[in-house]
């Protein structure tokens, strides 16, 4: 790489004054600034801006309608048409999730359970939406589909236990998904 | 290859007969030729030449009957010359291979004079994606649920050989699911490959063959005799030579997915053997303990009674801080404080009032130290206690103490437990009045009762769990398991081997060493420097001449033998007879 | 009694007056900065009444973040580390505030009010010196800057310290040299009689007025604007870099410095810096705007009609004047505010070019080309020639002694 010799530019009379130039710049943040305050900034429409810069006012005005359809909020479990919980444990995610938030302790489905040829499901099912990150490594690694990132954003609590979400809460969230999973069909 | 000092003689004297001159033929594995004992297996010699051959029926400890097909290699053998005929040499003095058109199991054949092996190419490659396949058609593919994920083979050599899809549309198999095979074994036919080690293992280790196979073809199900569960001590090492899932341990299932699991080398503890053991750890959890090979102690297998014996460990029952004796209750006292109190006690009693029970669990290194503390006081009145047992024919020893030959080296007498009565009598007729018990429970074990304790004037206990004898001793030290802690032991056979450390101890326990440390200096005043348990080797290797240029460190995973006990440990004396009779490889 | 309305007068001018800017200055000055960048900046803190069961909480568009922000300095941890010099730590901070707050006392805040026949200037201390006090006691904040970076005992604070007190010294030069021309033309020092005479014979910078006429101003006035304009731009700038603003801030400058001389400072004691600074930035925009843009005078002959408001015995017009004076130093703490926000900062090399080469000189000539305005009556043409040829021809030699002496080589240099 041949070193490359800048050369400043060389600069006019008025130019080397500075002061008109500090007095365009002057000019140019003032119109910004009204730009701002008219809620005419550039974007502001498509950040559904409050009418005031680029911002949306949080509260009042909320981003749900907003949410893109890739967006990634809070991870939850899924059960399926029949209210069957997904996951069976296997504990990928937790291996996966690099802030370690997931823990896991799995458990085994009685044998006098109508499904109980899976065997195994999570006993306890944690996520410590404190560490969570939100990079979605456990919704592709689940090889049940099992676990997805649904559009929850508002995850807020007023001590350390609050925001850990056990298995009940997961499942809220998490709903119902159809779709094709073989584990419980006994010959596929 | 030749190195004869002429190259005259070279050309006379071809490879076969210089590798018969040592009974070695000469093989030739992925185009490199090599030297074999005669005898050995195909796969032994690619193993050595430092291919593995995937496989899963095979076990060098057990005999091959090369039902799994998996481990295919191409075989080639010298080109056979019309009669009177030379063969085809190369420069090298090596006659042309002629190589077979079908594959050969590795398992079950034995090398020859010219051999060739491929272990690799297309032939190889097709065929083994074939087995795949085959084996995978049936397999209900619930690798998410099932405990052995992440030490299948068939996972690996799926992965390693198979093809990416299944080609079967039909509906797979069903078979019996979650059958309670034994007492500690849970079976699942469906991810059986039939590769039959559970049931060679059971007739030719054990000698109790329960399993076997029912039906025929496809439908083929691994099952218990209906009269006879799979109830011997040893069953659970079938779930360790199972390559899938189909046996599984009961204490371990659905614990923990074995990729969390951190291994470390140890040994066990249980009985004189000295068992080779791995322990698997999370955090501050042992999950599972597994045999580690040693063919000198244990060969790959373990008791049931050993590995399951690590519950203990994090039981609510484990002490985690010193306690002293305030009236009828025990309170929670600093090290320091606990310290001072058995220095002031001891110091108060003539040394000949004074007497040890110390443990051959103990490590050397302990029971150095305990020599120790038994100088510092001056009392001659050292015991240990015994502990035997029936013992069985395979594994587990009649002396369940794991370090008895190692007390007999580091105490210097032959039998470490001969003072146990008169210290017993002593403590009854009032003889002693101060009793320091390190790690054993006197009132189960060593045949007190708690009448006998009551008029000790001190007595100290050293110990992991709650038990009778606390109850009566005036100051309780918390100390640390097996598994947390380091040092070295000797088994029955004489052998050095090593504990290391998997987990922390709960709380505020420490090490036995480390607390003896400190009674002595307490009691004795001068502050030495033992900062480590390896000093604690070096002082005493330098006084056992059997330890001489040893450290922990060169102690390594397998041990040494450092003395002939003469004592013979029953599985090897039967292995090593069916090594001979060639029924087995390893 | 004159001790009581002394005492009246500081308490409501210092500290109903210019203390509470402080806050309202960082109010503007947040809000300000949120719009240029687009943002909204604090509109939230306002009184919880929905604590109280109420259904909406008053925001008063976040009119009461600073003094949030001030309870929140004030229940933080006072945290005094256990390496620094204490005394002096305890000092330094006391040392920025008060200067800041002392020159207060010569800023005519309004022309003055009638109560019951007593007639009271508002301001503090009629003194006849006021700038010289002013910068007197101002450039005492650099002993507050200094102690705090020495005391600290860390190395940042120190090189902040080091940095504001050469930064001070260089501009407090050209900042007096600067108001030179202003003096010769007021031929008056008290700051209260320069600005009755702006409010008599049109501002310093708007001379469109004179003796209550409207009007075009004469030539010699006319001309006197241009050593009126360098200096109000000279004094301006020198007052950024007095004050330690944008693009000045080099004490501080977070990028290089973490927090500048205060970095090991917490709770009230950085407070009490963060005060000093606002304090100086209002002080300072007090004396340009009293200086150069007619203090609390709305020009245009309006002045004395206004003084003569009245409700019975009560002239108030100097009430009026007191919110004029409020409202010009509001838009001036606003262009502080724009500066900083659109200004980057000087690189050290520069600033000590700026200040000793450019403005020094500048200041200097514009001294002597203001009193040859001033004097042009006086002196016969031919002196008057002589005079302005001279004067160009140092101009011209300074110029070309400052090409000369610049680096040659026209690389980039890092």
């Amino acid at each position: 790489m041949p070193v490359v010799k800048l050369q400043r530019p060389k600069l006019n009379f008025g130019e080397s004054i500075y002061l008109l130039a500090v007095a365009k710049g002057f000019l140019i943040t003032l119109t910004h600034a009204i730009k701002s305050l008219r809620g005419k900034s550039a974007s502001a429409k498509s950040l559904a801006s409050s009418g005031l810069g680029v911002t949306m006012q949080y509260p009042e005005h909320r981003w749900d309608e907003h949410l893109p359809e890739y967006y990634r909020g809070a991870p939850a479990l899924v059960t399926d048409e029949q209210g069957r919980e997904r996951c069976v444990s296997c504990q990928l995610c937790e291996f996966i999730c690099p802030p370690k938030a997931i823990h896991i302790t799995p458990g085994e489905i009685p044998s006098n359970d109508p499904w109980a040829k899976v065997e195994k499901r999570p006993a306890a099912f944690e996520i410590d939406m404190i560490r969570c990150i939100y990079c979605g490594m456990c919704e592709e690694v689940c090889p049940e589909q099992a676990i997805f990132l649904r559009k929850d954003y508002l995850i807020t609590g007023l001590n350390r236990a609050d925001m850990v979400h056990n298995k009940e809460k997961l499942l809220a969230i998490g709903g119902v998904r159809t779709g094709l999973v073989n584990k419980w069909n006994e010959l596929k | 290859m030749s190195d004869s000092p002429s190259s005259a003689t070279a050309a006379l004297i071809l490879p076969k007969d210089l590798a018969a001159e040592t009974g070695r033929v000469n093989v030739q594995i992925d185009g490199i030729w090599r030297q074999f004992a005669k005898g050995t297996r195909m796969i032994e010699a690619c193993r050595q030449a430092g291919t593995i051959v995937p496989h899963y029926c095979y076990h060098p400890k057990l005999s091959s009957p090369g039902s799994c097909r998996m481990c295919m290699v191409q075989m080639g053998l010298p080109a056979r010359p019309a009669p009177g005929q030379e063969p085809q040499r190369d420069a090298a003095g090596y006659e042309t291979i002629s190589w077979v058109a079908r594959p050969v199991i590795a398992c079950a054949n034995t090398v020859s004079e010219n051999m060739g092996i491929r272990t690799h190419g297309d032939l190889v490659a097709q065929t083994r994606e074939g087995v795949m396949e085959f084996l995978l058609i049936n397999h209900p593919l619930d690798c998410p649920i099932c405990d052995q994920a992440g030490e299948c083979r068939l996972q690996e050599h799926s992965v390693g050989y198979g093809r990416s899809s299944s080609r079967f549309m039909e509906m797979k198999v069903k078979k019996p699911k979650n059958v309670e095979i034994g007492p500690r074994v849970r079976l699942d036919d469906e991810r059986c490959i039939l590769c039959g080690r559970c049931i060679r293992f059971m007739s030719e280790v054990v000698g109790e063959p329960v399993l076997g196979f029912t039906q025929r073809g496809t439908h083929t199900t691994l099952t218990a005799h209906p009269d006879r569960p799979l109830d011997s001590n040893y069953s659970l090492n079938t779930t360790d030579i199972c390559p899938v899932g189909a046996l599984t341990s009961n204490d371990f299932r659905f614990q923990m997915r074995v990729w969390f699991l951190k291994e470390t080398p140890s040994i066990d503890v249980n009985c004189g053997t000295g068992t080779n053991i791995q322990l698997w750890t999370r955090g501050n959890k042992i999950y599972r303990i597994t045999p580690r090979q040693n063919n000198e102690v244990n060969s790959c297998w373990m008791p049931d009674s050993h590995r399951l014996n690590f519950h203990s460990l994090d039981s609510v029952a484990r002490f985690t801080e010193p306690l002293a004796k305030h009236g009828a209750l025990h309170e929670p006292v600093s090290w320091e404080a606990a310290f001072l109190t058995a220095a002031s006690k001891l110091k108060a009693q003539a040394p000949e009032k004074i007497a040890i029970i110390a443990s051959a669990r103990m490590t050397n290194e302990e029971l150095f130290l305990t020599r120790a503390l038994a100088t510092a006081l001056g009392t001659t009145n050292l015991s240990l206690v015994p502990r035997f047992s029936e013992p069985d024919a395979l594994l587990v020893a009649a002396d369940r103490n794991p370090n008895t030959t190692g007390a007999m080296l580091v105490l210097d007498t032959q039998d470490p437990f001969s003072k146990l009565d008169a210290i017993r009598a002593g403590v009854r007729s009032g003889a002693i009045k101060a009793l320091i018990v390190l790690g054993e429970d006197l009132i189960t074990d060593a045949g007190f009762c708690f009448e006998d304790l009551a008029p000790l004037e001190f007595l100290l206990q050293s110990h992991t769990l709650a038990n009778p004898t606390a109850l009566a001793a005036h100051l309780v030290l918390p100390t640390a398991a097996f598994a947390e802690k380091r040092g070295s032991m000797v088994n029955l056979s004489g052998r050095l081997q090593r504990l290391n450390r998997a987990i922390e101890p709960p709380g505020q326990c420490r090490d036995d060493w480390e607390i003896l440390r400190d009674l002595t200096q307490a009691i004795t005043g001068n502050t030495g420097h033992l900062d480590s348990i390896e000093e604690i080797f070096q002082a005493l290797a330098e006084t056992l001449p059997a330890f001489n240029e040893l450290t922990l460190s060169k102690i390594g995973h397998l041990g040494i033998p450092v003395m002939d006990t003469g004592y013979q440990i029953p599985l090897l004396t039967t292995e090593r007879a069916r090594q001979a009779a060639r029924l087995i490889t390893g | 009694m004159a001790l009581i309305i002394l005492i009246v007068k500081i308490i409501a001018l210092t500290f109903l007056v210019v203390l509470p800017l402080v806050p309202i200055s960082v109010y503007f000055e947040r809000r300000f900065c949120a719009i240029i960048q687009d943002r909204v900046g604090p509109n939230r803190t306002g009184i919880p009444l929905t604590l109280l069961g109420f259904k909406k909480d008053f925001h008063f568009f976040g009119l009461i973040q600073p003094m949030a922000d001030g309870v929140k300095l004030f229940l933080k941890e006072d945290f005094t580390p256990a390496y620094v010099r204490k005394v002096f730590f305890w000092l330094a901070p006391a040392l920025t505030v008060a200067p800041a707050l002392i020159t207060v006392c010569v800023i005519p805040f309004g022309s003055s009010i009638t109560l019951f026949g007593n007639t009271q200037q508002l301001v503090i201390a009629n003194l006849d010196i006021g700038p010289l006090f002013v910068f007197a006691v101002s450039s005492l904040t650099v002993y507050g800057i200094t102690l705090a970076g020495w005391s600290s005992n860390s190395k940042y604070p120190l090189i902040g310290a080091v940095r504001s007190s050469a930064q001070m010294i260089s501009y407090e030069i050209s900042l007096g040299l600067s108001i030179i021309p202003v003096l010769l033309y007021f031929g008056e020092l008290n700051l209260g009689k320069i600005v009755q005479y702006q409010a008599d014979h049109g501002w310093l910078l708007l001379p469109l007025w004179k003796n209550g006429q409207l009007g075009l101003p004469d030539l010699q006035t006319a001309l006197f604007c241009i050593p009126a304009f360098v200096a109000f731009i000279i004094f301006t700038i020198s007052i950024f870099a007095e004050t330690n603003r944008m693009p000045f801030d080099l004490p501080e400058c977070e990028t290089e410095l973490v927090g500048g001389y205060h970095t090991e400072y917490s709770s009230m004691k950085f407070a009490m810096f963060f005060m000093g600074e606002y304090a100086a930035m209002v002080i300072g925009s007090a004396l340009i705007v009293t200086l150069f843009l007619g203090g609390w005078s709305v020009g245009f002959t309006a002045d004395k009609w206004i003084q003569n408001f009245h409700f019975g015995e009560f002239y108030f017009g100097g009430l009026i004047h007191l919110l004029v004076f409020l409202l010009k130093l509001i838009v001036f703490i606003l262009f502080f505010i724009l500066v900083r926000w659109t200004v980057p900062r000087f690189r050290y090399d520069q600033l000590m070019k700026l200040g000793w080469v450019v403005f020094f000189e500048a200041a200097l000539i514009n001294v002597f080309l203001a009193a040859l305005i001033l004097a042009a009556p006086h002196l016969a043409p031919a002196i008057l020639a002589t005079g302005a040829v001279l004067l160009a021809v140092v101009t011209a030699a300074l110029i070309w002694v400052a090409k000369v002496s610049e680096p040659k080589s026209g690389i980039l240099q890092a």
